[in-house]
């Protein structure tokens, strides 16, 4: 290997995995290897073992981690405190005042920080960012001293109205930082510059309260690959789908917490790019959930509005990959209606699906896919608990074909059926909420379970085509290697367009640009080029949600401006509203640095691809209601440009493909698949 | 052949597909704060001969799971009679009437009939919070009306659509009686477009499958919910259930109104009578029946989220219709209270009667008002009048397995509270305060949840505040040995002396100058169990952290 290697490798839920790849010499290696949840940094080094990388010879790790999504989720957090504003302390606890579920008068909240460690100082400004109470710095310190003395290693300064005028925090911070010196300060302003107070807040709690976690991770695991010989710097990856120095991160930590998911879909729109497909949706399906995301004109949609969990909102732009409740070990059941239900429990990792041998007992998707034939039954051979066909097919018929009058094995397609039809459903919510219609798109199916429901999906949505990439089990370690740098800036200003300063606007704009490159030349990664992308989110006045209106450059005129607006909005919602007044609410403004291009040719090895597609087995698959013989075919022995008619299999290492009848999969470029849906023969639905 | 459990299953996902399209259309292109922040809005399907829920959309506001089936019976009811203009394609219908099957006056609803081969397959309608509908208020929310004159404009069933175009001189005699009209329009495009999204959606659903089909599984999907319910239900034991919820006034006459219920559980059925309640209030505290029927199947949903949507489901339970009481109102008395606070108290007279029968799922009760506090006025500054509504939330109750929530949102109710930070943004007060209300919570082996304290001054100018809130005089009930939680306080200050309301909960017009303040406490939850076995570990922490 020549020294310029750069590997990918992202911890996921159960496994690490790896892509290693040389661009002078085009050679690839993947790895996957089980996470290791104490620290993950294990999982990382088994994995660089496992693809026999020789360390001094990597260039670039690009690393994506889920550190502080499991220290949110868990609340493993770092002791913080919190100053903020006399008579609201309690702000991060009380919300926005919903509930959990539309119905259920129950629920469960835990605030990012404690209610002891939420202290108050007087200080006020009002939403025009005017002082009304001066700041008193003798509470600020005795708060400080308070907090410091309690154990705390990061601290919140977050006041309200900092977005207007941030002085009192920044003054504060100084203070903070006086007698209690801490890289661990986190100004609610400074991470997000907007409006609403919880969100603003809770998105500063959290940034605060990993930033130490996340710290003492990176350089834990700086220090062991400099142990081994590696003289470069690491790079993490952000939710936004851009990577950072593992030396800069921490100070945004906030940012990487949604990364996993926002990976995976870089490289869907790396992997759509090269492939001519821009406009995708997303579909990765794993074992507990599924994630969807949009990508139009190859870049993947953004939003500031993510939340992790119930009431827990990280107010950063992120890629908006949402998740919807079904996965490979969704649970099917019938229910006191006599009906089939499938999810949302979940028999998750463990035990998992009765196919996993892990003592699971309830009938899950995976379960159904193995008793229709869909996937290997080889796979159980493996399984310790001895588990057999006939064990699942029995479970089945008792579970849920005795009580609906149908055998085990027609219970099991019911259950695909309902389950395709129930993510159909989720994933058209999604596309709609995002303003656009499903079948405009091509889906991109990864994940482990992506590929093995996506052409039924596809045609459940009216989608003409799926796109299968070369290697669908470690999209999110390929997503790290060929991420950009990103940086992205929010700045509120809520004037109406028809008075609104549009100088200011555009210092604004330049202002926010000059920060982003600036922050990039800190950077130590080649970038070929810089790409700046200037948005505003609008509304008409008096209504609260916002659209965002992207722009050519960061200088749009008045009319620009208005006339980009009427037309998003009415590509949105199909209304005209020229009477009413529009507000400009946000500006935004995203720094690209984007790296030399990768060949990805090499995902699935070319020397191993045969001249003609040839089955290496057949097995009998249910198919509404019909056994078909179908062949079964080996991707990486297949032809680049194969050929092959539904019914059929196509398995690899890291996923199984089905391609059900009538459809037709063509082998492109990069190892691609695309399966061509045949669309729905009228209602031949009766199962 | 009988049509298949699969299929029926697919068909009915595919029908709360529709509707949830529906919600989604309509909330992400509404004006009105109230439906795009707080949707509070629903949208369905309902039967052609009867007006029948056939499917709701998940993320409608719950008080409107039962109340649109009612409006829309009616409405077919008028049209057999003649009393209302027969429908044509592209028709849509505006309705408020609360005495049409409706809930107050804000709540406006559309309605299209959808044709299939000529003939009207059933009908789309939907419900949007409008923010004003005139009336004597702003907001509509009047604390002390007499008639339903004074609550706003009443607009029986008319087409505002008439084969797809909107008939101007309807919508301008709306216009011409309610505030804000301007804005509207965005709000009826939304509305209307909802329904057009429904109807795209609901031909393709039938294309797919087929019109028998798709009847077939819409008349065995009832039958299927109504047996669901039944067997959800036999989990409480046959026998007589009773229970009483208190209003505190209806904002007139300063008398608590009784809610008094007696449930009869026989096999897969439940009586729900209200006759033993209140008569008819002079204020805006009656309720009118839908709301009445509609706040017993909301509370029956939050025990039992699993049952979908339908009127199958509604089938088991029985609600008598309560006579010359207040849960039984008729022309011109006047409502509004009835879907933000009544209906709470009925849900809450369901949770009492049956938490002993079903603890495990029924709660101890929830602080049960919507917290409507607005403020109206002129601001100096912009030189422009104004009005402001804060709503709050309150402490959940105390349940098997847990503590109550803090600051959870109403019963009826799924919507999130502004930011302080946009409230000052856009109206001239300054808030001092907006915590959890320490001690709030009923003591109970599980603690009601907290509730909200704020304090509000008025920064410029002159304004009158007024407030509809309830759990003033008593505050929301323990179970099971729990204690109650406490009662919802409202205090104006002005020039430094404290006023309390004479209604406590409710009051209207109260002048306030610049430099005056509005502090209000929230109820706490009702606690759950006895307080005496509670575990030291969760007091302990409870007084660490001044929560009790």
């Amino acid at each position: 290997m020549s020294k310029g290697g750069i590997v990918g490798v992202d911890v996921g839920g159960t496994f690490t995995d790896l892509v290693m790849l040389d661009p002078d010499t085009g050679a690839m290696r993947l790895a996957k290897t089980p996470t290791t949840m104490d620290n993950q940094a294990f999982g990382v080094l088994a994995a660089l073992e496992a693809a026999e990388t020789s360390l001094p010879d990597v260039a670039l790790i690009v690393h994506g981690t889920t550190t502080t999504t499991n220290a949110v989720l868990e609340r493993k957090l770092s002791k913080t405190g919190l100053i903020t504003t006399d008579g609201f302390r309690d702000v991060l606890e009380l919300g926005r005042r919903t509930r959990p579920n539309a119905y259920g008068m129950t629920g469960v909240f835990r605030p990012i920080i404690p209610r002891d460690l939420r202290l108050e100082v007087a200080e006020r400004m009002d939403a025009a960012g005017e002082v009304i109470t001066p700041l008193d710095e003798s509470a600020m310190r005795a708060a400080v001293e308070a907090l410091k003395a309690e154990g705390c290693e990061a601290l919140v300064i977050h006041f309200l109205h900092a977005y207007a005028n941030p002085a009192h925090e920044r003054r504060a911070a100084e203070i903070a930082a006086e007698i209690w010196p801490n890289d661990y300060i986190t100004m609610g302003h400074a991470l997000l510059s907007e409006n609403r107070e919880f969100e603003r807040g809770v998105t500063a709690a959290v940034n605060a309260s990993v930033q130490p976690l996340l710290e003492r991770y990176v350089a834990r695991l700086r220090g062991e690959l400099a142990d081994k010989g590696y003289a470069g710097d690491v790079l993490v990856m952000n939710g936004n789908g851009g990577m950072v120095s593992s030396r800069l991160v921490a100070k945004e930590a906030a940012k990487t917490v949604m990364s996993g998911p926002a990976s995976g879909v870089m490289a869907a729109a790396y992997t759509g790019r090269r492939a001519g497909a821009l406009n995708l949706l997303t579909y990765d399906m794993g074992g507990t959930s599924t994630d969807v995301a949009l990508i139009r004109d190859g870049r993947p949609s953004v939003s500031n509005e993510i939340e992790v969990e119930y009431a827990m909102p990280i107010h950063v732009p992120m890629v908006d990959v949402r998740t919807v409740g079904a996965g490979g070990g969704s649970i099917a059941k019938v229910n006191s209606a006599g009906l089939l239900e499938v999810g949302p429990e979940s028999a998750g990792a463990d035990p998992g699906p009765i196919c996993y041998g892990k003592g699971g007992v309830e009938p899950t998707i995976s379960d159904a896919n193995l008793l229709l034939g869909r996937l290997n039954t080889d796979k159980l051979n493996s399984v310790k608990g001895g588990i057999r066909k006939e064990d699942i097919e029995a479970i089945f018929k008792e579970k849920l074909g005795d009580p609906l009058g149908v055998s085990g094995v027609e219970a099991a397609e019911a259950v695909i059926r309902i389950a395709n039809a129930k993510m159909a459903g989720a994933i058209r919510m999604v596309s709609l909420s995002l303003g656009v219609d499903p079948r405009d798109f091509a889906l991109f199916a990864f994940g482990g379970a992506g590929p093995l429901h996506a052409a039924a999906l596809a045609r459940e949505l009216s989608v003409p085509q799926v796109l299968v990439p070369a290697r669908p089990g470690i999209t999110n370690a390929l997503g790290c290697v060929v991420a950009d740098l990103r940086h992205d800036f929010v700045q509120t200003i809520n004037q109406p367009l028809d008075t609104a300063d549009t100088d200011a606007l555009h210092d604004l704009f330049a202002t926010q640009s000059a920060e982003g490159e600036a922050a990039l030349a800190q950077e130590s990664v080649a970038i070929e080029n810089v790409v700046r992308t200037f948005s505003v989110d609008m509304q008409f006045a008096g209504q609260s949600h916002v659209v965002r209106v992207m722009l050519e450059n960061g200088t749009p005129t008045r009319e620009t401006l208005r006339e980009r607006f009427e037309t998003a909005y009415w590509a949105r919602f199909k209304v005209e509203l020229a009477q009413i007044r529009a507000n400009i609410v946000n500006v935004n403004c995203s720094v690209i640095g984007e790296r030399p291009h990768l060949d990805l040719s090499t995902l699935i090895d070319p020397v191993g691809r045969k001249a003609i597609a040839e089955p290496t087995a057949t097995r009998p698959v249910t198919f509404d209601v019909a056994v078909h013989d179908t062949p079964v075919y080996w991707r990486d022995h297949l032809p680049l440009a194969a050929t092959i008619h539904g019914p059929a299999i196509i398995e690899q290492m890291d996923t199984t493909i089905l391609i059900p009848p009538g459809d037709r999969a063509e082998g492109g470029a990069d190892g691609n698949i695309v399966i061509h849906v045949a669309k729905h023969e009228g209602h031949h639905d009766a199962a | 052949m009988p049509l298949d459990p699969i299929t029926q299953s697919v068909i009915q996902a595919g029908l709360e597909q529709v509707c949830d399209e529906m919600d989604l259309t309509f909330s992400r292109a509404a004006f009105s704060p109230i439906i795009a922040e707080a949707n509070d809005r629903a949208d369905g399907i309902y039967a052609a001969d009867d007006g029948s829920l056939i499917a709701q959309g998940r993320g409608g506001l719950p008080v409107f799971v039962g109340a649109m089936q009612y409006s829309t019976r009616t409405l077919v009811e008028m049209i057999a009679a003649g009393k209302v203009a027969a429908p044509k394609p592209d028709d849509i219908y505006i309705v408020n009437d609360p005495y049409l099957g409706g809930t107050h006056l804000m709540d406006v609803r559309f309605a299209r009939p959808f044709y299939r081969n000529g003939e009207i397959y059933c009908w789309l309608s939907n419900t949007g919070h409008w923010p004003d509908t005139g009336g004597v208020v702003p907001g509509g929310f009047s604390a002390s009306a007499t008639a339903v004159e004074q609550e706003g404009l009443r607009l029986p069933p008319v087409r505002l659509f008439k084969e797809g175009v909107l008939d101007e001189e309807i919508y301008s005699i709306i216009c011409s009686n309610i505030r804000v009209a301007e804005q509207r329009i965005g709000d009826v495009k939304a509305q209307a477009a909802a329904l057009m999204v429904g109807e795209d959606r609901l031909n393709a659903l039938l294309d797919r499958y087929g019109d028998d089909t798709v009847t077939e599984a819409i008349a065995e999907l009832r039958t299927r919910a109504s047996t669901q319910m039944s067997a959800f239900i036999d989990e409480i034991p046959d026998g007589q259930y009773k229970s009483t919820a208190w209003v505190d006034s209806d904002g007139v006459v300063n008398e608590p109104l009784a809610i008094n219920l007696i449930i009869d559980k026989t096999p897969g059925h439940l009586r729900f009578d209200f006759s033993e309640s209140s008569p008819p209030c002079m204020g805006p505290m009656n309720s009118v029946i839908a709301t009445t029927r509609s706040a017993v199947y909301l509370a029956m949903r939050h025990i039992f989220p699993e049952v979908p949507i339908s009127a199958g489901a509604f089938e088991p339970l029985e609600v008598l219709r309560p006579e010359n009481t207040f849960l039984d109102a008729h022309y011109p008395r006047p409502v509004s209270g009835c879907a933000a606070e009544v209906s709470q108290r009925i849900a809450e007279s369901v949770f009492a009667a049956l938490v002993e029968a079903l603890p495990n799922r029924v709660t101890a009760a929830p602080a049960g008002t919507s917290g409507n506090f607005g403020l109206g006025g002129h601001d100096p500054a912009r030189g422009r009048d104004f009005v402001m509504y804060q709503l709050s939330g309150g402490g959940y109750g105390g349940n098997a397995d847990h503590d109550g929530m803090a600051n959870g949102c109403s019963t009826i109710g799924i919507s999130k509270a502004p930011p302080v930070e946009i409230m000052e943004q856009n109206f001239p007060v300054l808030y001092h305060r907006y915590a959890l209300r320490e001690g709030s919570g009923g003591a109970g082996k599980h603690r009601g949840g907290l509730g909200l304290e704020y304090e509000i001054e008025l920064r410029r100018g002159d304004a009158t505040a007024s407030f509809v809130m309830d759990h003033g005089r008593y505050g929301p009930q323990g179970a099971l040995g729990g204690e109650d939680g406490a009662v919802n306080e409202v205090e104006v200050w002005r020039d430094g002396e404290m006023y309390i309301p004479k209604h406590l909960s409710k009051e209207q017009d109260i002048a306030l100058k610049a430099g005056d303040r509005v502090r209000v406490r929230t109820p706490g939850g009702g606690g759950y169990g006895n307080p005496a076995d509670r575990d030291p570990a969760l007091e302990a922490e409870d007084k660490r952290l001044g929560r009790t």
